[in-house]
């Protein structure tokens, strides 16, 4: 039952949202309480997965073929548990960035959040291949109304976009795939070390293998990657919602019960599907890093931004050495508490002072030291520098390259590292080491000559708040991630 | 074929009760003179009608291909005739369609039909007990009877009710349509008869009992000619390109009330489940190649011409003729997961269709017109008519959690296994019918109020929200519980295609 409850308690967070639509804070806070209550029932289900077991539930017989059903296992855990978390700090937020004014369309707002956190458990949880598209696909049709929310021109272009991009994959490439692979296998269970028999064909199990890397848009990999900045119309909140709680997530979580559950590591490795993923992975790496250091937008960096981290977790298990997968699994974890460290302190800037430009930031560090504070400390891990669990996972990722004796992936991540750190420094440097601009108003090299320049001041405590915990979880798990680690290699199956 | 007496399993003959009840409903309507109480009486008669399907349903037996609730009088022995009614897995699930076709139809009746409505109430109940004569009926000439009847109230419902300008047309073009397969059908019968009578020698009778002619071995000759013969009319009736064109007519111009019927009740594949691919299986083994053919077509010609297609009703009517090519594909596929899916689709697709065209019809009555230009905004206005259209519309693209999503997984299961290449020109059906479906929900309900007719649109009123209500739920409860419904067809459907049994090197290619 433990999984379904977890299952059930967004969804019942949201109809509680629902009953109380015009009740704010009342209908805001049954968020906060249905995120505490799944956490908790996640928790317990930590000491069972961590030895190795797992807790099933069938929800409907479905089809003969397959069942519509739940399992945990570590791997699912690791999704869950991220996505619960901040769920939670996210629900606060919101309440600081968006308000609780009696405006119905926060109510909605907030119904769909607890549906897509609902949907992420179903994916996190998933016993096989079906139960896994239909919660993949449930999470596409629950977040548009979400990227959407402004109701703006922008926002329905980029709605389009995204769902577009979204439903189509999943129909044209996914679900071919998905086709394909019970043809081939007879089944629709994720079994660890794989579902093909030895002398299953070659080419077309390559070709299935590329159908699910380009149908699972949701992991942005190159060059199925443009519904994540077109996206980035949605309000912060939703945002977070997309780069760290669930929705990228669930594209990198889903890769990585193909490679580890349907195709397993050994045929990966003797398909070359693991070379195939490297390749894909490390364009996919240098091109956003390239083309995220020629832009101004915040949230546009932080979107290229995440598509290459997206890819450092795929390539960290395409690498096929237990460090690889250790770092990458973990990548998971603390890129979701970096970016939506981020996120936050860029939304935090936005509400205090309408800048959303980088050229925009020059001394706001001194006027809004938490924010920026926050945010050198997510940047920190992005790029992967101690004392920050960023550091710890591409030390793994590194080890894992070294061990695959993969020179030319090291090489790119080298070289992404100094790219990332590029454009992040560039931020941090104007915000934090540039006296606020002092000049007077239109002056022709004060690029920052915004009426409140001179009234910027820390945002709400309801939005500081999470931020600065996001932060400090990013810290503490760079200092002692003992625990943590434990789960993730239980997760990427390290013996 | 064994067959299990009604009078065993229910105690009483349900399938006749539920052929002569909609006529005894009639009955009483036409002497009611109280206006008001026509809409209530009418819908209390479609709702037993629905409890006894569902009674049907429950006390069917699954784990077995038997025929059940069987009933048997002599008719004109002669030449064979029987009065013989049996349902089984194939044929069950038909009946709960009709019946709960019926009831929504009814529902929206309140509010959409004005004109003569106790004269259209009781051609409603005539056709219910016609269609549930061509789902139970056994006798193949029986059968013919029911189909032909079929026409009748079909032919009144679209001229006198029709909602288009184009309405006398378009029924006389059903009804030509219709003719032009109907004498074929019947000479395909007799010819099964007469080779029933020839093959038992000198002391031979003519039958057309379906149960018996199961067990008769046809020669392949007789077999191409009965097939074609068949599935000419099957075709006509399904649609399946390129015998189609009478639909997009009878939908646009015929009343909603009827277009449910024609979209939803998909007997042209019906037909093919019941009688081509057990009557002549070896024939159509041989020849699913082109069913599987034709059915690609109509997948990519439905789909394109819907994409284009600028009402909400036409729109339908070409969706309807792609996902028919999906269940013939599935057929063809003669896989049992293929054939399977084409069942639960046609059925599932009864009721997906019926809440588009329901949507359609509430959308239809408030602002005068099915065209999407005409619309724009909808959701801002009528909030509870939106959701409902979203949710037919979710499972027109067969989004998992439907009850869109089973059948048509199913049938692409078979056709992988048959065929890759059409089966990947299948799965062009589900990214083009996202497309059309989600641009038309874009377009009509989402975007600013340009008209002013829209502006003052009322949402659903108390009967149309109910009828919403239960099509939202049977699409959304069996999206996720489909077993229900896949059980009661597996061990017929598993023994159709066990029949088929093509010849070892024409499935050896498709792998």
């Amino acid at each position: 039952m433990a999984p379904l409850l977890a299952l059930l308690a967004p969804v019942l967070g949201a109809a509680g949202t629902a009953a109380l639509r015009d009740r704010p804070p009342a209908r805001e806070l049954c968020g906060v309480v249905a995120g505490l209550v799944q956490l908790g029932i996640i928790a317990t289900m930590v000491p069972t997965v961590l030895a190795g077991g797992t807790i099933s539930f069938t929800i409907s017989p479905f089809l003969p073929e397959a069942a519509i059903g739940l399992r945990v296992d570590a791997l699912g855990v690791v999704l869950a548990g991220t996505s619960s978390v901040l769920w939670i700090l996210t629900a606060i937020y919101s309440m600081g960035y968006l308000g609780t004014g009696p405006d119905r369309s926060l109510a909605r707002f907030h119904v769909y959040f607890g549906l897509t956190i609902a949907a992420t458990m179903g994916v996190a949880f998933s016993v096989n291949l079906l139960t896994l598209y239909l919660f993949y696909e449930a999470l596409t049709i629950i977040t548009y109304p979400l990227v959407t929310h402004t109701h703006t021109p922008e926002a329905a272009q980029g709605g389009k976009r995204y769902l577009g991009y979204q439903l189509g994959t999943g129909v044209a490439f996914l679900l071919p795939a998905i086709v394909l692979t019970y043809t081939q296998s007879g089944t629709f269970d994720f079994v660890p070390g794989g579902v093909f028999d030895d002398d299953a064909g070659g080419p077309l199990l390559v070709l299935i293998f590329v159908l699910f890397l380009a149908g699972i848009a949701k992991a942005a990999l190159l060059p199925v990657h443009a519904w994540l900045p077109a996206a980035m119309v949605a309000p912060v909140p939703v945002s977070a919602l997309l780069h760290a709680v669930a929705v990228v997530n669930v594209g990198v979580f889903t890769v990585l019960r193909v490679v580890l559950d349907v195709f397993g590591t050994d045929l990966t490795a003797a398909l070359h599907l693991g070379t195939i993923t490297l390749a894909v992975t490390s364009v996919t790496i240098l091109m956003s890093s390239l083309y995220a250091l020629r832009l101004d937008n915040l949230k546009a960096i932080l979107a290229y931004s995440t598509i290459g981290q997206l890819s450092y977790m795929i390539l960290g298990v395409a690498l096929l050495s237990d460090a690889g997968r250790t770092g990458g699994v973990l990548h998971l974890v603390g890129h979701a508490f970096a970016k939506i460290t981020l996120f936050f302190a860029v939304g935090s800037v936005y509400l205090a002072s309408h800048r959303t430009a980088a050229s925009e930031l020059r001394g706001i560090g001194r006027q809004m030291p938490w924010t920026m504070g926050a945010f050198v400390v997510g940047a920190l891990s992005i790029v992967g520098l101690p004392p920050t669990v960023g550091f710890i996972a591409k030390y793994f990722l590194f080890l894992g390259a070294a061990d695959a004796r993969q020179w030319l992936v090291l090489a790119v991540l080298a070289v992404s590292t100094v790219l990332s750190a590029g454009y992040y420094v560039r931020v941090i440097r104007l915000a934090m080491l540039e006296a606020p601009a002092s000049l007077p108003a239109g002056s022709p090299d004060d690029r920052s000559s915004h009426p409140r320049v001179r009234s910027v001041s820390e945002s709400p405590a309801l939005v500081v708040g999470p931020l600065v915990v996001t932060a400090a979880v990013t810290l503490l798990l760079g200092v002692a991630p003992g625990a943590l680690l434990e789960l993730v290699r239980a997760a990427a199956r390290v013996p | 074929m064994n067959e299990i007496a009604a009078a065993d399993q229910i105690g009483f003959p349900i399938l006749s009760t539920m052929v002569v009840l909609p006529l005894v409903v009639m009955v009483v309507l036409a002497f009611l003179r109280d206006q008001r109480a026509l809409r209530p009486v009418a819908l209390a008669g479609a709702l037993v009608e629905l409890a006894l399907s569902l009674a049907l349903v429950a006390r069917f037996r699954t784990g077995g291909a038997d025929f059940q609730f069987a009933e048997q009088l002599p008719w004109i022995d002669v030449i064979g005739l029987s009065y013989h009614l049996a349902v089984d897995g194939v044929s069950v699930l038909f009946l709960p369609l009709t019946a709960l076709l019926v009831v929504l139809v009814m529902l929206t009746s309140w509010s959409s039909v004005r004109y003569q409505p106790k004269a259209y109430l009781m051609t409603i109940l005539g056709f219910e007990t016609v269609a549930i004569g061509v789902f139970a009926a056994v006798d193949l000439i029986l059968f013919f009877v029911f189909w032909e009847l079929l026409l009748i109230p079909t032919y009144i419902l679209i001229k006198v009710w029709g909602t288009g300008a184009g309405r006398s047309r378009a029924a006389l073009k059903y009804v030509l349509y219709m003719l032009m397969g109907s004498a074929g059908l019947l000479l395909g019968f007799i010819l099964l008869g007469v080779n029933h009578r020839d093959a038992a020698g000198s002391g031979g009778e003519l039958s057309f009992d379906l149960l018996v002619l199961m067990d008769d071995t046809v020669p392949p000759g007789t077999q191409t000619t009965v097939f074609f013969l068949l599935a000419f009319a099957f075709a006509l009736k399904a649609p399946m390109f390129p015998f189609h064109s009478w639909m997009p007519a009878a939908l646009l111009d015929g009343p909603i009330g009827m277009a449910v019927f024609l979209a939803g009740l998909k007997m042209g594949v019906y037909g093919f489940l019941r009688f081509v691919m057990p009557l002549v299986p070896d024939a159509f083994a041989t020849w699913s190649w082109l069913i599987a053919v034709l059915g690609v077509v109509a997948i990519l010609f439905g789909a394109l011409v819907a994409l284009a297609e600028p009402d909400i009703r036409r729109l339908q009517a070409f969706a309807s003729v792609s996902h028919v090519g999906l269940a013939m594909l599935g057929l063809a596929s003669l896989d049992v997961q293929g054939v399977q899916g084409a069942l639960f689709l046609v059925v599932s697709l009864g009721v997906t269709s019926t809440g588009m065209l329901l949507a359609a019809g509430f959308i239809h009555h408030r602002v005068g017109s099915t065209d999407i230009a005409a619309l724009g905004g909808l959701a801002q206005r009528a909030p509870a008519l939106a959701t409902f259209s979203l949710v037919a519309c979710l499972s027109a693209i067969a989004l998992p959690g439907t009850i869109g999503f089973p059948g048509e997984f199913l049938v692409l299961l078979g056709a992988f296994r048959a065929d890759a290449w059409l089966a990947g020109f299948a799965l062009l059906t589900v990214i083009l019918s996202a497309s059309y479906v989600l641009v038309f929900y874009e377009r009509a309900f989402h975007g600013p109020v340009t008209s002013p007719v829209v502006d003052a649109v009322k949402d659903l009123r108390p009967p149309e929200a109910i009828a919403a209500l239960v099509t939202g739920l049977v699409i959304c409860a069996f999206g996720f519980f489909p077993g229900a419904l896949l059980e009661t067809s597996q061990e017929s459907v598993r023994v159709l295609v066990e029949r088929l049994d093509p010849p070892a090197d024409e499935r050896a290619g498709g792998g």
